[in-house]
C-alpha cells in the first residue's frame, strides 16, 4: 500500500488522554456541583462531614472499647480510609450510562470516564483527611502523627486499592446491572471489618486470620502504625495487599478492555 | 483519505447475534464527497459512527488519515445538564482547541442569547440542533460525517447552516448518510447504497440512485 498509514505516537495518545480526562473532570466537578453557593468545594466538604459526624458519635459513644487510643485520631484514620475505596466504587459503578452522549466524541473512552471519576474522589477523600488532621491539630484534638511518610504511604496503598476496586466493579457494574445493586449492602457490611473501626490486635486470633484476608485491613493498621506509633501493635503485610491491588487493577483493565468495545453511544 | 476494510459489525441482541454490517470496504480521499443511501434501519448509522471512532467494529480495520468530526446528527455528543457553554468547553478541551475564541461564532450562529447560559435539557428540539450545529462548526475537521441534516430548524437556519458547511468547506471531505436522494444528489460526488449490511458503490450518483430505486421497489 502507498499511502502512509500514521498511528498515533505513544506521546500523543497521553497527551490526548490527558486532555480528555481534564475536561471530564470539568465536565463532573460542574454536573456534581454546579456553581451555587460553594460549589466545587463540596469535594472536600462532603467527606468532612461524614468523617466529623463519625468522630463526633463515636466520642460520644466512647468507642474505642476501652483501648486508650485518643478517639479523634481514631475515628479520623478510620473513616478516612474507608472513604477512598467506598466512594470511588461508589462512582464507577453504573457511570457509562450518564455520560453515553459524550461517547461520540472517539477520543472518549471507558477508561478516561473511570479515570476522572476515580481521580476525583480520591482528591476529594485525600484533601478532606488533610484539611481534617490540620484543623484537628490546630485545636489540638490529636498530636501530630508519629512517622508521616508511613502514613502516606498507607493511604497511597489504600488509594490504590480504592482505584483498582472501582475499575474492576465499575467495568463489571456495565455488565450486569446486579453489581450496582449489591453493591450497597456489601460495602455496608465491610465497612465494619474494613478495620476502620478496631485495631486487628483487639480481635481474637481465628478472627484476626479472617480479618486480613481483607485487603483494606491492611492498610489501615499501617496508616494507624504511622499515626500513634508504637502505642499500636499493627499487623500488616504490605506484599500481601499490594498483590491483591495489582490483580485488581489488571482484571481491572481486562474488562474496562472488553466492556469498552462493547459500550453503544446512545 | 480514510479507508475501511472488511468492516463486520455485529450486534447483540434478544434473539442472539444479528449482523448489521457484512464486510463493508469504503475508500474516501481528501475533498471527496461521498453520500450513502439507505432505507431506515439499513445501518448507516452505525456505519457512521464506525467511521467516527465512537464505537469498534466486530472486526476489519478502518485507517484515518484525516481528521474526523463526530457524527453530526441532532441528537447525542452534547450532555443535557450543562449549559451551552459548558458544552462547547468540554468539545474544545477534548478536541484541544480555545473556547475562548470560539463563544461569540456559537452566540453568534446558534442565536440563542441567554439561553446558552441554561441547561440544555431546558433547550427545545430546534433550540438544540442550533447549538449543535453551531458546535460542531467551531471544531476545524478535514472530514465531516453527516448524519440525516436535513430536518434542522426553519427553512432561514437551513440555508444558514448550508452556507456555513457547503460553501464555506466545500475543500473538506465530507459523508453523508441518507433516505433522501435529493439531498445527496445535491451534495455529492458519488454514492454508494447501504442494503441488507452490503455496502455496493458507484462512480456516478445516478448509477446508485437507479439501484436504490430498483432494491425499494422489490
Amino acid at each position: 500500500m502507498s499511502i502512509m498509514i500514521k498511528r498515533a505516537s505513544l506521546g500523543r495518545s497521553f497527551r490526548i488522554q490527558l486532555r480528555v480526562i481534564g475536561a471530564l473532570l470539568m465536565r463532573e466537578i460542574i454536573t456534581r456541583y454546579g456553581r451555587h453557593n460553594i460549589g466545587f468545594l463540596w469535594l472536600f466538604a462532603e467527606p468532612m462531614m461524614f468523617t466529623l459526624g463519625v468522630t463526633a458519635l463515636w466520642m460520644m459513644a466512647d468507642a474505642t472499647h476501652g483501648s486508650n487510643l485518643p478517639i479523634t485520631a481514631f475515628a479520623l484514620t478510620g473513616y478516612s480510609s474507608v472513604l477512598v475505596w467506598r466512594n470511588t466504587v461508589g462512582r464507577t459503578t453504573a457511570a457509562i450510562m450518564p455520560n453515553l452522549s459524550l461517547m461520540y466524541h472517539r477520543n472518549v473512552r471507558v477508561i478516561d470516564i473511570f479515570a476522572s471519576r476515580i481521580i476525583l474522589e480520591i482528591v476529594g477523600a485525600g484533601a478532606s483527611f488533610v484539611i481534617l488532621t490540620l484543623f484537628f491539630l490546630g485545636i489540638e484534638w490529636i498530636i501530630p502523627p508519629h512517622d508521616i511518610l508511613k502514613v502516606i504511604f498507607g493511604w497511597a496503598m489504600l488509594a490504590w486499592f480504592g482505584a483498582g476496586l472501582a475499575l474492576f466493579l465499575g467495568a463489571l457494574s456495565e455488565r450486569s446491572e446486579v453489581i450496582e445493586k449489591l453493591w450497597h449492602p456489601i460495602s455496608y457490611l465491610l465497612f465494619p471489618l474494613s478495620g476502620a473501626a478496631f485495631m486487628v490486635e483487639w480481635l481474637p486470633q481465628q478472627a484476626q486470620n479472617v480479618v486480613l484476608y481483607l485487603p483494606m485491613v491492611h492498610g489501615v493498621e499501617i496508616l494507624r502504625e504511622g499515626f500513634f506509633g508504637s502505642a499500636v501493635h499493627a499487623h500488616y503485610d504490605m506484599g500481601y495487599m499490594a498483590v491483591c491491588n495489582l490483580c485488581l487493577t489488571l482484571f481491572g483493565f481486562a474488562m474496562e478492555r472488553d466492556i469498552s468495545r462493547r459500550v453503544e453511544p446512545e | 483519505m480514510i479507508k475501511l476494510e472488511n468492516i463486520v459489525k455485529k450486534y447483540h441482541t434478544r434473539a442472539g447475534s444479528r449482523t448489521v454490517l457484512d464486510h463493508i470496504n469504503l475508500e474516501v480521499k481528501r475533498g471527496e464527497k461521498v453520500g450513502i443511501l439507505g432505507r431506515n434501519g439499513a445501518g448507516k448509522s452505525t456505519l457512521i459512527r464506525l467511521m467516527s471512532g465512537a464505537e469498534l467494529p466486530t472486526s476489519g480495520h478502518i485507517y484515518r488519515g484525516m481528521r474526523l468530526s463526530w457524527p453530526l446528527a441532532f441528537g447525542g455528543a452534547f450532555q443535557g445538564s450543562l449549559t451551552g457553554i459548558d458544552n462547547l468547553k468540554f468539545i474544545c478541551r477534548v478536541y484541544g482547541a480555545d473556547y475562548r475564541d470560539k463563544i461569540a461564532f456559537v452566540e453568534e450562529f446558534s442565536e440563542l442569547g441567554q439561553y446558552l447560559r441554561e441547561p440544555i435539557k431546558k433547550y427545545s428540539a430546534g433550540m438544540r440542533a442550533r447549538l449543535a450545529f453551531a458546535i460542531s462548526m467551531s471544531i476545524e475537521f478535514d472530514c465531516f460525517l453527516i448524519d440525516e441534516i436535513v430536518a434542522v430548524g426553519d427553512s432561514r437556519f437551513h440555508e444558514k447552516c448550508n452556507i456555513e458547511l457547503f460553501e464555506k468547506r466545500r475543500d473538506r471531505s465530507m459523508i453523508l448518510v441518507s433516505h433522501d436522494p435529493g439531498y445527496i444528489r445535491e451534495h455529492c460526488d458519488h454514492a454508494a447504497v447501504l442494503i441488507a449490511g452490503k455496502l455496493y458503490s458507484f462512480d456516478h450518483i445516478d448509477e446508485a440512485f437507479e439501484f436504490y430505486d430498483k432494491s425499494i421497489a422489490l
